[in-house]
């Protein structure tokens, strides 16, 4: 259904049903190959992580999280939400916007922004647009944990990528995490039927 | 559900439940927006709203203005007194002319009870009522449960008193419907003449006796005597009114429980409500100025995607 190509990379070929591309282990090591990559290039004094909601802030709680672990280090932590500041307002999106949460400052800050998945680029444009309510950061970077890089719609490119997915096909790419202990962390690709 | 069930909020009467808490949950979301540094949203850049007060305000108007400049929605403001209305021009007319520019919303304050729903039916822009006549005010209900909300929790089940000139209030009755369908228990308290026959059929109790009532709720939202309204004597005098239906110092100290004032504003100081009432640690009467702001944001952003 889909081969491995180089380290973290992924071609998708035909996929008719749902089918895992990471399963939770793989998911853990990411995570914490990426907290890794984090820790090596930030500076702890001058850094804030801010998770996109809604999907992205469960990404970014848990590199939070490794990165404590791994350092011993908490750098202060928000959420953003995105929804009054896209550019697909009334054109059928949904209209439910959750919670802002940036108890600090971001002036002159560096801003490590998390999402799960990044594809056309457009929310992290709405993300970056709502961020600049909040004051001027020196820096704002982005991680993800799925680059679908042959997707963009926008010039905007990550600078922490757990995998590159490259899709021939109209499919979805989902980060399932899970809820309860009976559940399971996974990626899956999700066939689109019609067209987006 | 993530979109209301109406084109237009013209009475808090026609508002599914579940309209109510998409705007309240909206509102909590805007209400973070507010007190944000750069205090915009580019949502409604789009969006053209014309605001029409064919009746005075001061707060509503200032409290819809601020939301849509929020928005970033361009506005157009029309006040009666210096329009065409007074060379005979009609309500229809008026509005059909505002619209030919391309105007998408219209929030309105008229003085007649249902002028909003009157044009509703005649044009395509959604309509926001913004208070008609002694009928209804439905962002001033929605403020207000919102204020309620944040200050007690789920209002299902709480007490809740309206006191004062109900007969002519359409905060009154807005609060009523929008009370009731939250699952609150509301009392109304006032003199006789100032309470209308068969209200209790709405399901709300009715009692003449102020201090029974401050003992009894949770929240207290006082009203202002709307003396303009009134073409005839209701009560013998102010004073008379304040002494057996104001809320006062005294009538709070009797009581053996926390209680939170609120006032739509404007207030009568001395009247309804003494200024040591109006200014203390129980009223949130400022808070609800500013979750006014949120809560038109939501009626806006909301009916803007329909």
């Amino acid at each position: 259904m889909f081969t491995r190509c180089l380290s973290g990379f992924f071609l998708t070929f035909v996929s008719m049903s749902d089918t895992i591309l990471l399963n939770g282990n793989q998911i853990q090591l990411t995570i914490e190959r990426l907290s890794r990559e984090v820790i090596e290039s930030i500076n702890f004094q001058n850094s804030v992580i801010i998770g996109v909601q809604p999907r992205g802030v469960l990404l970014a709680e848990k590199i939070h999280q490794k990165i404590f672990d791994l350092t011993g280090q908490s750098i202060p932590f928000g959420k953003i939400d995105t929804t009054f500041h896209r550019d697909d307002f009334r054109r059928g999106k949904s209209l439910n916007a959750k919670v802002t949460e940036i108890d600090f400052h971001i002036e002159e800050k560096n801003v490590l922004l998390i999402d799960d998945v990044l594809y056309t680029g457009r929310t992290i444009r709405a993300a970056m647009d709502a961020l600049l309510s909040f004051g001027r950061p020196l820096k704002v970077e982005l991680l993800v944990l799925i680059d679908r890089r042959f997707n963009r719609e926008l010039p905007i490119q990550p600078d922490f990528v757990g995998n590159i997915v490259d899709t021939i096909e109209k499919v979805d790419v989902e980060v399932r995490w899970a809820a309860n202990a009976t559940e399971k962390n996974e990626v899956v690709f999700i066939p689109l039927k019609g067209n987006r | 559900m993530s979109q209301l069930s109406s084109k237009h909020v013209i009475g808090i009467e026609h508002l599914t439940v579940d309209d109510i808490q998409l705007i309240l949950q909206t509102a909590t979301q805007f209400k973070e927006i507010i007190n944000r540094p750069i205090k915009k949203v580019p949502t409604l850049r789009d969006i053209t709203i014309a605001n029409l007060f064919f009746e005075n305000s001061t707060r509503t108007r200032i409290s819809f203005e601020l939301a849509q400049k929020r928005l970033s929605a361009d506005i157009i403001n029309f006040s009666s007194s210096s329009s065409s209305v007074k060379k005979g021009e009609t309500l229809l007319d008026t509005v059909n002319n505002i619209l030919s520019m391309k105007v998408d919303m219209i929030v309105m304050r008229h003085a007649s009870p249902g002028a909003a729903h009157y044009l509703s039916e005649r044009i395509d822009a959604h309509i926001v009522n913004a208070g008609d006549g002694t009928h209804e005010h439905p962002t001033q209900a929605l403020l207000d449960a919102y204020s309620m909300q944040e200050k007690i929790g789920d209002l299902n089940g709480k007490k809740i008193a309206i006191l004062g000139d109900i007969m002519h209030s359409r905060v009154a009755l807005s609060n009523i419907f929008c009370l009731k369908k939250l699952g609150a228990d509301v009392t109304l308290c006032g003199p006789s003449t100032l309470i209308p026959k068969h209200i209790e059929k709405l399901g709300v109790h009715v009692s003449h006796n102020i201090d029974e009532t401050l003992q009894w709720c949770d929240v207290a939202n006082v009203l202002r005597i709307q003396l303009e309204r009134q073409n005839t004597k209701y009560f013998p005098s102010l004073r008379e009114y304040a002494l057996y239906f104001g809320v006062n110092r005294q009538r709070l100290e009797k009581l053996d429980k926390e209680i939170v004032i609120m006032h739509p504003g404007p207030i009568n100081r001395g009247v309804e409500i003494t200024s040591d009432v109006a200014d203390s640690e129980h009223s949130i009467i400022l808070d609800q100025v500013e979750n006014g702001v949120a809560i038109r944001m939501a009626v806006m952003y909301l009916l803007a995607n329909k």
